[in-house]
């Protein structure tokens, strides 16, 4: 399971792992019942702290996206699709305000983006 | 209450103009703890007050829940200890030195000792004094795994290592740990390998320790400011070691929340600060 992380990402390591998991469960790439390797494995693997991964994992734990029982491991929870839909929808928007807040630093009128944003939807989508 | 591996209350120590005063430092098992300070900060003292080989004023030192005077032998049993210069018989084989290491000990392992020289490419045959710095390390460190210890400490054990030692070194300690109930504890003055692997960074400067938490808590709270200096009117009393350059300040704070609720930061850089940033803000404090 490659896991990207990166030192020049302003992100703290943790949040970046588990995101990074979040977006494999997202994409499909991980499933329900998925064993994830244990939290010391996972550190040793990326020459990174207990405690980070820790972390990460307990984020998915507390958004319910894995489960961990003890002495087993821990695994892709049974989640829910309409809520993977709007934490779908949530990332989406978080990736539109980044997109929104580079153009304001950069002094795109609002008029230009919104052509553009329109000419792509018509092109991709 | 939660299982510490070492504890440390109190613990005071002077040495003519030095004073080690009033250290506490906690690690639960389970976890690496790194030890940072600039030379002469007290890492080696502090280590060496944990091993008993000198005494402290006062203060306590529990290692594995048990005071480290009264049960010195019983938990020397299972520590591995690596100093900053191991003490060894030049002229003695890598195989006698473990011969005679492994008396002290009740849990020596021979295979784990000849799978770590294989490992580490170390032939046993050699002496001593025919191994590169970066063998001595390693053998020492062989040494002091061999007896399926609980607790690591190392004193300064990447100091004058190439990076593909002092690499292999951060592996064999992630190993090591694999085991939830063992724990190191390591002091280095190369603040990048700390900040890979450890779990807590306690940071030591002239004898008292700064901080003592959690690496990624640390890592996330003290932050460099950098500004123009017409910005620096009410922002003093909150950074510390500020350093003004021709065109800009720049200073360490150590804690970004709180320095954002009270100042506008809006036309300052904000940016990480890693360890070596910590520590050179700190000691540009004193002066």
């Amino acid at each position: 399971m490659f896991i990207p992380i990166s030192n020049s990402d302003p992100r703290p390591l943790y949040e970046q792992i588990s995101e990074g998991i979040k977006n494999k469960i997202l994409k499909g790439e991980l499933l329900p019942g998925d064993a994830l390797p244990s939290i010391r494995q996972l550190a040793q693997d990326l020459k990174i702290s207990v405690i980070t991964t820790k972390r990460a994992y307990f984020e998915l734990e507390q958004q319910k996206l894995i489960i961990t029982r003890p002495g087993k491991g821990s695994f892709i929870a049974n989640y829910d699709v309409n809520e993977m839909a709007s934490l779908n929808l949530l990332e989406i928007e978080h990736q539109i305000k980044g997109v929104v807040a580079y153009a304001k630093r950069t002094g795109v009128l609002r008029k230009d983006l919104e052509d553009i944003f329109y000419k792509i939807l018509k092109e991709e989508y | 209450m939660e299982d510490n591996i070492l504890e440390i209350i109190n613990l005071s120590r002077s040495y003519g103009k030095f004073k080690l005063s009033d250290v506490n430092i906690v690690l639960p098992r389970g976890y690496i703890m790194g030890f940072v300070g600039a030379n002469g900060a007290g890492k080696t003292t502090t280590i060496k007050l944990i091993m008993n080989m000198i005494r402290r004023d006062s203060g306590e030192i529990n290692v594995f829940g048990k005071d480290n005077i009264k049960y010195e032998m019983q938990i020397k049993d299972k520590i591995g200890y690596v100093s900053e210069q191991p003490v060894f018989y030049d002229d003695l084989t890598v195989d006698w030195t473990a011969h005679f290491a492994k008396k002290f000990y009740s849990n020596w392992d021979d295979t784990i000792f000849t799978g770590l020289l294989k490992r580490f490419n170390i032939d046993k045959t050699k002496k001593i004094n025919q191994l590169s710095k970066g063998m001595k390390m390693k053998t020492a460190l062989a040494l002091a795994l061999s007896h399926r210890p609980e607790l690591l400490i190392l004193d300064e054990p990447t100091s004058g290592l190439d990076p593909i030692v002092r690499d292999e070194l951060l592996e064999i300690l992630m190993e090591f740990i694999q085991d939830e109930k063992r724990g190191v504890f390591f002091s280095s003055h190369i603040t990048s390998d700390i900040e890979k692997i450890a779990d807590y960074v306690t940071l030591i400067d002239n004898g008292e320790i700064v901080l003592s938490e959690e690496k990624e808590d640390i890592l996330n709270r003290w932050k460099l400011v950098r500004g123009d200096h017409r910005e620096l009117k009410g922002l003093k009393e909150d950074l510390i070691g500020l350093r003004l350059s021709k065109t800009y300040f720049e200073a360490l704070i150590k804690d970004i929340d709180a320095f954002e609720k009270k100042h506008d930061t809006s036309s300052l850089v904000v940016d990480t600060a890693n360890l070596d940033d910590i520590l050179l803000h700190l000691a540009r404090r004193e002066n």
